[in-house]
């Protein structure tokens, strides 16, 4: 287990550099920093002189280095843009960015593991194929879509909840539903797989002859087992949410650590983006390698694979 | 985003918009907060270090310049200045106002003015946009209420710089808290003050109730404003119909057209200053022979194009064709220029009379208003030229154009809303890394123009040098953008064609 856990680990590590280093090198490759920092209205004498003053006309490598002792020292630089530490917005926006993502989690299993489980009992049953129009349509269904078509329901002809902004419980209801719908097919597909398989194995059959209840057979017996790759998934499914609620955040004006990456990218404040993909793409290393492990724990086979 | 996906957000705006309510009566006038929402987030409200448009809206509601421009008839006016009067054709005295006060209740005089602009002409204090500050040499007090500029050569844009960009910052506030400081917590002479800045979400003014009498932008009479950050036009939309927001602007032609038949809901729309171009490479920057080289080609490329239809059916609103490289009101703006009718049959002559009877292949690129570019592309595919579009971010295009390796672009220009064709011809045909064209006799023409005081010389310089380009095709000026603000019944607003919304003068109705 040791063995395996440091193999794991020294992967992780590795995956969190080789990102670093490739969002890098694509970004700078994405245009030039000076030239996104001016402005559009901006002459070539003050493009040169920004690329001056912020170092910009250095090599790639010595950039990088630079960027990597401060980043591990957690000192992320300023903002181009905000001319405010990097560090400071992280702390402002992640919070935002956490609540939904955990929210949406939330909402993903309470909808995903109960819908699994029933369309595992009766397979090929309208039940069944009802979580099979569910899951078809969250993973179809472009997420902006769906959240304007909740805007326009629940903002505009039933004014109950406010279309955008952040600040009340109130603000974070659609973007919950949207980006919580988008992660449960994963959940109730898996859940599903994983009962059906798991009810026609052995054991539950020998828990049913002995007589226990119907309930207690399915939740005791059953989704203990069932469940565990769910576990692994949902953790997965966090770290996939904290990075790729982009659009919802964006939709709904909630100004977390998404919509601050993709305006960051835009107009190219480096600081500010590689920050957010080492943390996010660090958190993300973090999850999955706590769900190997877990994984690894359960089944000890994983750990000779 | 793609055409499946843009296609998709037209849909969702169109449901959107069928089946949405009327409005419900705004919160706004019933508490008196005028509610604004767009896009640009503000890093700082330091606007010597800031580069957005919506800076340039902050800028205009918490602090004042010595000078104003009237945005209808383009006359400077005094503003913290009560007077000015050149000394020569290098030096300003300005008189100022003795009844002005800052937000934080220190009195407004002679040492604020030689302090901010001294600083920010200073290189090391390294504002942004170098060029506003560039010219001055130093700033002098005469006495307490009187300041003499000087500067660096004879510069006809001083009393366009002096009357925008350079504002005036408290010199005790600023020296004690710097740009962060500035930028977080803005203190000006305006007509309304910030309370409360959220940067990257929103912004809360107050009316600024001891703002001097007599300022030509008058008092502000809505007491409260707030300004949110709303990246998402369709989100902006669902906002303004649910009353959430009063005033929005930059919607796209299509959804202006749907929410100006809505009730309780206000779409006006109006011509900018940004006009959009085809850039040449007239002198071979490239170093590969192109077409483009070629005078006849870039005459045959001018001529194949409708622009009047372009405008017509794609761009719309209040927008114009044009045909000299400037904006019609700027100074110096002269349009008796050669021009270029859509022809067809002319532009094949030309391609044939260039050597190219069988058509040409070439790059383009371009970075905004793709279905512009695709029409233009169409038109020259008429007439046999094969433009391959290359369609990239705007830094990215701009890098390519600096390196010399476009042969012909669709880029558009706004002029920072000066009036005077200095910031735009100039800009673009005195040498600089954009100067496609290299032209030594339109270089020197402008260097003339752009360090003479005397309007007729310059006008004369100017006019030359728009001849010159025109007849060369270094360019072919496309047309005059539009913009849409919608908003609602409750206020009155008046849109300027310098594209700088002034919420101070809204009032309710």
């Amino acid at each position: 287990m040791l063995a395996y856990s440091l193999k794991r680990l020294l992967l992780a590590v590795l995956v969190a550099v080789t990102v670093s280093v490739g969002s890098f090198a694509l970004l700078r490759a994405a245009g030039d920093p000076a030239v996104a920092m001016a402005g559009h209205s901006a002459t070539a004498s003050d493009i040169e002189f920004i690329r001056e003053t912020y170092g910009f006309n250095r090599p790639l490598p010595v950039q990088y280095a630079d960027w990597l002792v401060k980043a591990l020292q957690g000192d992320f630089g300023e903002s181009l843009y905000f001319r405010m530490p990097v560090s400071r917005m992280l702390a402002d926006k992640l919070p935002t960015t956490m609540t939904l993502g955990g929210l949406a989690l939330a909402f993903a299993l309470c909808v995903g593991l109960p819908l699994g489980i029933i369309a595992a009992i009766r397979p090929n049953s309208w039940i069944d194929r009802a979580a099979l129009l569910v899951s078809v349509t969250g993973q179809a269904m472009p997420t902006f879509w769906f959240a304007l078509v909740l805007v326009v329901l629940f903002s505009i002809t039933f004014p109950l909840l406010p279309p955008s902004g952040s600040g009340t419980w109130k603000h974070f209801v659609m973007p919950t539903v949207v980006l919580g719908y988008y992660a449960t097919p994963a959940i109730m597909r898996l859940t599903r797989a994983g009962m059906l398989e798991v009810l026609a194995s052995d054991y539950i059959r020998t828990a049913r002859a002995k007589g226990l209840h119907p309930a207690v057979v399915l939740l005791k017996h059953a989704l203990r087992n069932a469940v565990i790759p769910v576990v692994s998934l949902s953790a997965v499914q966090f770290g996939f949410m904290l990075g790729g609620s982009v659009v919802v955040e964006t939709v709904f004006a909630l100004h977390g650590t998404g919509q601050l990456a993709w305006e960051s990218i835009s107009r190219s404040d480096l600081p500010t983006v590689q920050a957010i993909v080492l943390v996010l793409s660090s958190f993300y290393v973090v999850l999955s390698l706590i769900a190997d492990l877990l994984n690894a724990w359960l089944d000890p086979r994983i750990r000779v694979a | 985003m793609s055409h499946a996906l843009r296609a998709v957000a037209a849909a969702a705006t169109a449901i959107l918009l069928s089946f949405a309510a009327p409005a419900p009566a705004s919160a706004g006038k019933a508490d008196d907060t005028l509610n604004i929402a767009w896009a640009g987030e503000l890093p700082t409200l330091d606007r010597y270090f800031n580069v957005l448009r919506e800076g340039e809206l902050v800028a205009r509601m918490v602090f004042d310049s010595l000078l104003t421009v009237d945005p209808q008839t383009f006359d400077y006016k005094p503003l913290l200045a009560s007077s000015y009067r050149f000394v020569d054709n290098r030096t300003i005295e300005f008189e100022l106002r003795r009844d002005v006060r800052f937000h934080d209740g220190e009195p407004f005089d002679a040492d604020d003015v030689v302090y901010t602009l001294n600083l920010m002409a200073d290189p090391a204090t390294r504002v942004l946009s170098r060029q506003n500050v560039d010219w001055i040499e130093k700033v002098e007090k005469i006495d307490t209420h009187m300041v003499r500029l000087t500067m660096k050569a004879p510069t006809p844009l001083a009393l366009e710089y002096l009357s925008g960009p350079l504002l005036i910052y408290p010199r005790d506030y600023y020296s004690k808290v710097g740009s962060q400081g500035m930028g977080l917590r803005p203190v000006g002479t305006g007509p309304y003050k910030v309370t409360a800045f959220d940067p990257g979400k929103r912004i809360v003014f107050e009316a600024n109730r001891a703002y001097f009498d007599g300022s030509p932008k008058g008092r502000p009479t809505i007491g409260r404003i707030v300004q949110r950050t709303i990246p998402d036009q369709n989100t902006q939309i669902a906002e303004l119909l649910s009353g959430g927001v009063d005033w929005i602007w930059n919607v796209p032609n299509d959804q202006a057209a749907k929410l100006a038949s809505m009730p309780n809901v206000v779409v006006q729309n109006a011509q900018t200053m940004r006009f959009g171009y085809l850039a040449f490479d007239a002198s071979n920057r490239t170093g590969h022979a192109s077409p483009v080289n070629d005078v006849r080609v870039r005459q045959a490329i001018a001529h194949s194009i409708d622009r009047k239809t372009i405008v017509k059916r794609l761009v719309r609103g209040a927008s114009e064709v044009i045909d000299a490289v400037c904006f019609p009101t700027q100074f110096g703006c002269v349009q008796d220029v050669a021009t270029y009718d859509y022809d067809p049959v002319k532009a094949k002559a030309l391609l044939a009379e260039a050597g190219y009877p069988n058509g040409l292949d070439i790059e383009f690129h371009a970075y905004r208003d793709r279905p512009v570019a695709e029409a233009m592309i169409g038109y020259m595919k008429a007439v046999g030229i094969n433009a391959k579009l290359t369609y990239l971010q705007y830094e990215a295009l701009r890098d390519k154009v600096y390196n010399g390796e476009t042969d012909f672009t669709f880029m558009s220009w706004g002029s920072y809303s000066i009036n005077d064709a200095a910031a735009s011809v100039s800009q673009f045909f005195k040498g600089s890394k954009d100067d496609y064209a290299r032209d030594p006799q339109v270089i020197g023409w402008l260097e003339g123009a752009d360090s003479a005081i005397d309007p007729a010389t310059r006008k004369d310089l100017y006019g030359k040098a728009l001849r010159r380009i025109a007849e060369q095709a270094y360019w072919q000026p496309l047309f005059t953008y539009n913009v849409n603000y919608v908003h609602s019944k409750d206020i009155a607003f008046t849109p300027t064609a310098d594209e700088i919304p002034r919420f101070y003068a809204v009032t309710w109705k």
